[in-house]
């Protein structure tokens, strides 16, 4: 029996050999990025490492969202999690929306979600943060 | 009296806010600039450079603006910098002045945004049967918004109200929409408010969930609107008449800031850095502190956003934004009110307007013109405005001398 074939839902998303998030690190002053940069942001510098993001982390800020834009399933907690110093922002998956579930502080680590599976039969994998 | 270099409010006007079936954004814009130009004695005919914002319109504001209220070939600036493009507007002006090009300048800043619901959420979703593609700089197969945290405004503000007490503590949602139901008590005062209905915690806090700790009521009311200003340098304005000269304000400080990096800011806008950047600007410019303030209209587009204001504009100790509400400080009987013409929560949010209608309302209470909600003996006030991502515009207001 074989697997489905999967992608990550963005590129810094890394799922083998176990899935973590993948920052752009400027070589000159360490600021991390998740997106492609021309330079950085912070120093102006051009050269950029790859590093492996802490896949456990702290909730540092939440909000329950139960309306959104057409097309977006609600509710869902978007959270922004503190993985080893660097933030990183995601939903609070597995784990039910609401405010005595979820409060700041809380310790998460980084889990996946299978978003959807397209006309080739290719499954697009996401990340989120579940309760540690 | 006034030194040449010198900026001064002139005239300023804003338009009722609410539901304006029958006027367009051009007529908004139009009735705010005559309104402005009425309220300083001077026509399009002393003004030498026009600065125009509107967001969701079709283009061109300041043109399709001087086509209604008079063609005379001054440069026309169309500005755009998201909720804070009102404050850019005038600033633009400003700087005109202050440069010595132009005596005179004017700034308008309209929208129409009247049932307009979620600002900032959405994405293209993938369409069925296809195949995933990856788009934009994080290569994604679909759309983030909802999958990958928020990008809808409540949501985007929720999280920087949260995160401000998970730094300093203190906060909850009965907070947070306490703050809700004094900017709906102040805006029963006010006229001109979108909505001037005081709501009670209960309302407020039973109210529709938007975006936790936010309900309706605790975000910013979309409506139309519009408001202009006239600015003069104090050169010019010596030579107008006594009556202009003691209505005019003095603009002691204008600042515009953008967002510094910092690590945080590529997964959460930071409005609390430019805020403080901008703040200290505006008081080492005008050479007044916090303490000094009578009032103070500050960008409470959510009642998590206005939280994290008092602290950024040092209007408390930092950490203390929670103890500085609590002591009732920020209520129109208080130590330092906040907020009296109902705020963008009650009085509401025309984008491009707001940068603009904040000034104006510090300028009815300098000048003793508040009516039912002057704040008594007001000669100092502050206006603050938040774009994302991200502006912040402080323009500090001064009673003329004269």
């Amino acid at each position: 029996m074989s697997t489905a074939t999967q992608i990550p839902f963005v590129e810094y998303l890394v799922l083998e050999p176990e899935p973590h998030l993948v920052a752009q690190e400027c070589t000159s002053c360490g600021a991390r990025y998740f997106d492609r940069r021309n330079a950085c942001a912070g120093c102006f510098a051009t050269d950029f490492t790859p590093v492996e993001i802490a896949t456990e982390g702290t909730l540092r800020a939440f909000s329950i969202v139960t309306f959104a834009a057409p097309g977006v399933a609600v509710p869902f907690v978007a959270a922004v999690i503190d993985c080893g110093g660097t933030s990183v922002r995601a939903n609070i998956i597995n784990c039910p929306p609401d405010p005595e579930h979820v409060s700041l502080g809380m310790k998460v680590r980084l889990a996946t979600t299978v978003v959807g599976t397209d006309a080739a039969g290719v499954e697009a994998v996401n990340y989120g943060f579940e309760p540690a | 009296m006034s030194r040449s270099d010198d900026i001064w409010i002139l005239g300023i006007h804003m338009t009722k806010f609410g539901k304006h079936p029958n006027l367009d954004v051009v007529d908004l814009g139009a009735q705010a600039i005559q309104g402005a130009l009425a309220d300083a004695g001077v026509t399009m005919a002393d003004i030498g450079i026009l600065a125009a914002g509107n967001l969701l319109g079709s283009g061109s504001i300041a043109q399709q603006l001087q086509k209604q209220v008079g063609q005379t070939g001054i440069p026309a600036y169309n500005v755009s910098n998201a909720c804070a493009t009102g404050a850019t507007a005038l600033r633009t002006a400003i700087m005109a002045v202050k440069a010595g090009e132009v005596d005179m300048g004017l700034a308008v800043g309209v929208e129409k945004l009247a049932g307009a619901g979620l600002l900032g959420a959405g994405g293209r979703a993938k369409a069925d049967e296809s195949e995933w593609a990856r788009n934009g700089r994080f290569g994604a197969v679909g759309p983030v918004d909802g999958r990958i945290g928020t990008e809808s405004m409540p949501g985007v503000f929720a999280q920087i109200g949260m995160e401000y007490g998970h730094k300093y503590g203190g906060t909850s949602f009965e907070l947070f929409a306490k703050i809700s139901e004094k900017n709906h008590g102040h805006s029963t005062l006010n006229p001109l408010a979108a909505y001037n209905k005081a709501m009670s915690l209960d309302q407020i806090m039973n109210d529709v969930m938007i975006a936790y700790p936010n309900t309706r009521p605790m975000c910013s009311a979309n409506c139309d609107g519009a408001a202009a200003a006239v600015v003069v340098n104090g050169e010019k304005l010596k030579t107008l008449s006594l009556e202009q000269q003691r209505r005019a304000v003095k603009v002691s400080a204008s600042i515009l800031t953008s967002d510094p990096w910092q690590e945080a800011c590529q997964v959460l806008p930071d409005v609390n850095t430019l805020t403080r950047n901008a703040a200290n600007q505006a008081y080492e410019q005008a050479g007044v502190g916090p303490n000094d303030l009578d009032l103070v209209e500050l960008h409470d587009c959510f009642a998590t956003a206005e939280l994290v204001h008092y602290d950024n504009l040092m209007l408390c100790e930092e950490g203390g934004a929670v103890d500085f509400f609590e002591s009732g400080a920020p209520y129109r009987d208080g130590r330092l009110p906040v907020n009296v013409s109902g705020g963008l929560q009650s009085k509401g949010h025309p984008i491009s307007a707001t940068g603009i209608a904040n000034i104006w309302e510090v300028c009815q209470h300098v000048r003793g013109e508040a009516g039912d909600r002057q704040i008594e003996g007001a000669k100092v006030g502050l206006a603050h405005v938040i774009g994302l991502a991200s502006a912040c515009g402080i323009h500090i207001l001064e009673r003329s001398a004269a």
